[in-house]
């Protein structure tokens, strides 16, 4: 078919789109949601540093976020997508949503792995002289990092997922193509590509996070 | 140096329950030096005990020294440093799956903020001084109970404390290991000089470390004092305990003699008094003698028969006169 000369380029435009969105989301998503995910435990009811009030809130802020469907939010925070980065169409615009999206996800992962390191290792900890801080940094973060990785390939195979939606806003990237070409175009043959791409780059993801998660563990 | 002065510990009323009082006004005097016990039943409070000792829990009343320090008069960070002068070892050993025996041991050396190359020198020297040197890159994983309690105890003694405090340190480990880290204690007591305290509900622990001991129930002291007089006591609830005399049994042959056995009244003048004295035949019907705290320690339970009886009760008070610790029993209630 002569078209594919047309649709090749589009599609390598589209896959680093949709690569360039998940893999600046997903460093911002890292960045906060693990700060976010060690404060949601140790404010929690007996943990290092209880505040019952803070804890709520943030479980509400959490739970908010993943409650959601992406698509509302993509419009909901369209202000503060233009407030931050001028616009709130294209590629670069759709990190601040997905980014939105995606930390709530990875806090709530954060804290039940977080949650899983025995108590008795923290008060060890704490029963050498360690700070909270200490206790963060060399027991509750290195103790739960296998488990850490596994949370944050989970948030971005997620973050992949979501961002086939942010074509909505003319963020491009694959969902965007097998809309566009796929769809509209009734070329079943190019929907089954996008998806077989797509595929291909969870496993990948999927195999890659379970490998070093797995590595991990056998320490 | 240890002490507890009258300390409470109260744990507030979970949801539609009531409060618990752990503690129920516990004084607890252990010299510098000394390896002291607490043995109870599961409940009795022990493990509250010892986690007021670094204050990894809070008394609600009462006063903690430790080497003249009141614990319980510093502020937060004052406890924080106060503590890495106090090592603890724990039940499950809770070492951290992260990092390697060597690294384990470094963990409170890096807490303190010690260079790398003293760490590492420290953690050399104290596993050696714990027998695993060559396991040093292990993870503890790949090491046996009686190994990671061993990591751990070189870990509890990287900062050079002056106290060591053992919850349930061996109750996790088979025989063989609870034997080789009781020795382990035992040894790092006499060549460092530490003051250890060590709470466990297996007396075979106290009797085998120990050089005191106190018995708690319900959040009370009971009993306690130095192993070899509380032993040679015959009423002692705490002797009774680790020593159990000996039930007697409900043949109704003769008559049942029991023997508090110390070495300063051993139960061979007894038997020389019954036997050679009296002419009665003596045989031992139960109880058991062993060496705790250095010395011989034990309960028997005698039956005497024979055909004349009636010098029995003279030679017994004969015996109580000279030292000995003996008295008759009715058949089926030995206690």
């Amino acid at each position: 078919m002569s078209d594919w000369s047309r649709i090749w380029p589009q599609l390598a435009d589209a896959t680093g789109e949709t690569l360039y969105m998940v893999a600046v989301s997903a460093v911002v998503t890292v960045l906060l949601g693990i700060p976010l995910g060690v404060l949601l435990t140790v404010t929690g009811p007996r943990a290092l540093a209880p505040h019952p009030v803070l804890h709520r809130v943030l479980g509400l802020v959490v739970n908010l976020g993943r409650s959601l469907p992406f698509i509302i939010l993509l419009v909901l925070v369209a202000p503060l997508t233009r407030g931050l980065v001028g616009t709130t169409i294209g590629s670069t615009a759709a990190i601040v949503p997905l980014t939105i999206g995606a930390v709530p996800f990875l806090a709530r992962l954060v804290e039940t792995s977080l949650r899983e390191v025995a108590h008795g290792k923290v008060e060890a900890a704490l029963a050498m002289g360690a700070r909270r801080r200490d206790v963060v940094r060399t027991v509750l973060l290195p103790e739960a990092l296998p488990s850490l990785v596994a949370g944050v390939t989970v948030t971005v195979v997620a973050l992949i997922s979501y961002s086939a939606m942010a074509g909505a806003i003319g963020g491009g990237g694959l969902g965007d193509f097998a809309i566009r070409f796929g769809y509209q175009q009734f070329r079943t043959d190019i929907t089954l590509l996008t998806v077989a791409l797509l595929l291909v780059v969870v496993q990948a993801l999927q195999f890659g996070g379970d490998t070093w998660a797995r590595r991990l563990a056998r320490r | 140096m240890i002490e507890l002065s009258n300390v409470r510990k109260v744990f507030p009323a979970a949801r539609g329950g009531q409060e618990v009082v752990a503690l129920d006004g516990v004084d607890l005097a252990v010299p510098a030096g000394d390896f002291a016990g607490v043995v109870g039943p599961s409940g009795s409070g022990k493990s509250t005990l010892i986690r007021l000792v670094n204050l990894l829990e809070r008394p609600t009343s009462g006063s903690v020294t430790v080497d003249g320090r009141v614990l319980t008069d510093l502020s937060a960070e004052e406890v924080r440093k106060a503590r890495s002068s106090i090592g603890m070892v724990f039940q499950h050993f809770e070492l951290m799956d992260s990092r390697t025996a060597a690294e384990n041991v470094e963990h409170p050396l890096e807490l303190a903020g010690v260079g790398r190359a003293e760490r590492r020198r420290r953690s050399g020297e104290l596993l050696d001084l714990v027998g695993l040197a060559e396991r040093a890159t292990a993870r503890p994983a790949q090491l046996s109970g009686g190994q990671k309690q061993r990591v751990a105890i070189a870990r509890a003694l990287a900062a050079r404390p002056t106290v060591l405090l053992c919850d349930e340190a061996t109750s996790a480990l088979d025989q063989a290991s609870t034997t080789g880290v009781l020795q382990l204690l035992r040894r790092v007591r006499d060549e460092l000089g530490l003051t250890v305290l060590l709470i466990t509900h297996e007396m075979s622990v106290v009797k085998a470390v120990c050089d005191s001991a106190v018995l708690l129930e319900a959040g009370r002291v009971v009993d306690g004092g130095r192993l070899d007089e509380v032993l040679s006591r015959g009423d002692s609830p705490l002797a009774e305990a680790l020593l159990p005399a000996p039930l007697a049994d409900d043949r109704d042959t003769g008559t049942l003699v029991r023997v508090t056995v110390t070495d300063a009244a051993p139960e061979t003048r007894v038997l020389q008094a019954l036997v050679g004295g009296l002419g009665l035949d003596v045989e031992v019907a139960g109880g058991s003698v062993e060496t705790v705290a250095g010395g011989r320690h034990g309960r028997l339970l005698l039956r005497v028969t024979g055909a004349d009886q009636s010098g029995l009760d003279g030679a017994l008070e004969r015996l109580r006169g000279a030292g000995s610790r003996v008295e008759r029993v009715v058949a089926g209630a030995a206690r």
